[in-house]
């Protein structure tokens, strides 16, 4: 197919255009390249301003709060706004107690029931194996909204509404999408490795743990932060199940200000900047971990 | 794949083993799936021929919760809701990334610094971003209106608006959708120098190159960005909830937020597992289509 690509271009091209002289070139490509420049830089604008302007609100005085027009730069910086919106009436740093808790046991969670299973899929043989993995992709095409009702009254029934439990057991079972990230990173590793481990007589967690482990970092990784991400951000189950303040998550928590505190932009940007402080430093830290494991998504859609 | 086929000997000792350790190491993924996953399945189906409101005790109806689905004024505006946000944000999504794509793949400098800032939304996407486009979107305190006050323009209620509200969400999804931006950076480093290089021998300017190279190979990777965006954006009524209620009126009611009020604030577990039914319908419907209209445009390297 390649050949034919290249081939339809070579068809479809027309009469050869006279070659512009080096001079001309050069000039050509500074132009095209400065135009890029501009296009990339008023792009970039649009994606960085919202977060400009969630700093400069949530520095901005009670009164300039709702000033109309609404100024860029405030007079004055309020710091204070910080304290106030964290410690004002809700308890953030019980939220943020709750929701790093939750968090932590999640991902440990994701992380042994998906571990596990991606190597079951990558490296061993059995019956029915072929027709699980299927089952397992297929269930990543059926909307959560489905399981949604069905989930409420089992977790209902069994007395679950109001604690943590709907929000961290079903993360020790699983998460289709790691384990076949993890189980296509683990198929790349060379068999070699796991029969000469074998030869020495290594158990297959063994195997997993001095083997496979160390070399799957990359793809463990990612699936650690996406983890991280998507129990930080979670707020479906939270707002389905948790119902006393003193039980809910941070977007619970900023879910109540917003509802209680509607205009109060400065202090509720400020609290919501503190909320993703730890997003926005694990992905300073590990961005290339990021992109990779974006990609690794999109490779494995192909 | 080979890890996938049957054993090739029958019924051996070993054979037999690393099946039953095959199932061992399976075993947490193959609970939750039959607890959280097809069970519930199952579950939602009977349950969507019932009327169960939790407190009494559920009663068979048959297709009633069906019937009455088709014939309820609030669940066609959802399905328009959500066609017209799923489309908007696909359509705007798709087209304003791949072109940030393309930006970014000339050899610039600062690339990666470009390519971080564009991602970062993407990330830190959640509640917290829904209160700041909350401010940014508010007509009179809002950076949007500001912006388009001083280029003269008189910006519109955005959020409070019935025609503007959905133009609004979809604007909020677009400024998230740095990941198809980074997906589609892969595809485009992944494509063949040598087939730029033919196509310039051969005397095809940049325009010739970009449409009988970049799209036909990048076609995979944007239809693959095309049916997933579809699929996320029919899970964008979870920040809908917090910003909007579904609100002005009806006019950000998408099907999901219809299944959620239904189900948490109703409690008609019945009829909410009956329109849960229906987003399943338009996830298998929109996916064939594309699958089918694929055949047409998306050109494969490898078959």
């Amino acid at each position: 197919m390649a050949v034919e690509a290249a081939d339809a271009v070579t068809a479809g091209s027309g009469p050869r255009r006279a070659a512009p002289t080096r001079e001309q070139a050069r000039r050509i490509r500074r132009i095209r390249r400065s135009g890029a420049y501009v296009l990339l830089v008023i792009s970039t604008a649009i994606f960085v301003l919202p977060f400009l302007w969630m700093v400069t609100t949530s520095l901005k005085s009670d009164e300039d709060n709702l000033a109309f027009p609404p100024q860029f730069i405030p007079d004055s910086f309020h710091f204070e706004n910080y304290a106030r919106g964290w410690s004002g009436s809700l308890p953030f740093t019980t939220f943020l107690v709750n929701t790093v808790l939750i968090t932590a046991l999640s991902m440990l969670g994701n992380l042994v029931s998906c571990v596990l299973p991606a190597y079951a899929f990558a490296r061993m043989r059995a019956r029915w194996a072929g027709v699980l993995f299927a089952a397992m992709l297929a269930t990543m095409m059926i909307p959560r909204e489905i399981t949604l009702v069905p989930k409420f009254i089992l977790f209902s029934k069994l007395g679950w509404v109001n604690t943590y439990l709907p929000l961290i057991v079903p993360e020790f079972f699983g998460v289709a999408l790691y384990i076949f990230l993890l189980r296509q990173f683990f198929t790349t590793i060379p068999q070699e490795l796991i029969d000469a481990a074998r030869i020495d007589g290594a158990s297959e967690l063994r195997i997993l743990w001095t083997v496979m482990l160390p070399l799957s970092k990359p793809a463990i990784a990612a699936i650690c932060l996406f983890s991280f991400v998507s129990n930080w951000n979670q707020y479906l189950e939270p707002v389905i199940y948790i119902r006393s303040t003193e039980k809910f998550t941070l977007p619970l928590g900023l879910g109540m200000f917003s509802g209680q505190y509607a205009t109060q932009y400065n202090q509720m940007m400020a609290v919501a900047l503190l909320s993703m402080l730890p997003i926005l430093v694990l992905f300073f830290i590990a961005q290339k971990t990021f992109i990779r494991g974006v990609t690794l998504t999109g490779i494995a859609g192909r | 794949m080979t890890a996938l086929t049957l054993p090739r000997r029958g019924h051996t000792t070993l054979a037999r083993r690393e099946a039953r350790r095959f199932y061992g190491f399976v075993s947490p993924w193959l609970i939750g799936f039959v607890l959280f996953s097809a069970g519930p399945i199952v579950a939602a189906i009977v349950i969507s021929f019932m009327d169960w409101n939790l407190l009494r005790s559920p009663e068979w109806v048959g297709l009633a919760n069906y019937r009455r689905m088709f014939g309820d004024p609030e669940f066609w505006e959802s399905i328009g809701n959500t066609f017209q946000y799923g489309v908007g944000s696909v359509a705007l999504g798709v087209t304003f990334t791949f072109l940030l794509a393309l930006l970014l793949n000339q050899p610039l400098r600062f690339q990666g610094l470009f390519r971080t800032v564009m991602y970062l939304p993407s990330v830190v996407s959640g509640l917290a971003t829904a209160l700041l486009w909350l401010n940014i979107l508010h007509p009179d305190y809002g950076l949007i209106n500001k912006l388009l006050a001083m280029a003269g323009i008189e910006g519109p209620g955005w959020l409070a608006s019935q025609e503007w509200a959905i133009p609004a969400l979809v604007l909020m999804s677009v400024w998230g959708a740095g990941n198809t931006m980074v997906i589609y950076l892969a595809g485009l480093q992944g494509i063949p120098k040598t087939l730029y290089e033919a196509a310039e021998i051969d005397g095809a300017g940049w325009w010739r190159r970009f449409w009988s190279v970049t799209v036909p190979m990048m076609s995979p990777v944007i239809f693959f960005n095309v049916v997933t965006g579809f699929i996320a954006s029919l899970q964008g009524y979870v920040l809908i909830l917090v910003m909007t209620e579904g609100g002005p009126g009806n006019a950000t009611m998408v099907l999901g937020l219809y299944i959620y009020r239904n189900a948490f604030v109703y409690f008609d577990m019945g009829y909410a597992a009956t329109l849960s039914w229906a987003m399943f319908a338009i996830v298998i419907a929109v996916t064939l289509v594309q699958f089918r209209l694929a055949r047409h445009w998306v050109h494969y390297e490898f078959k």
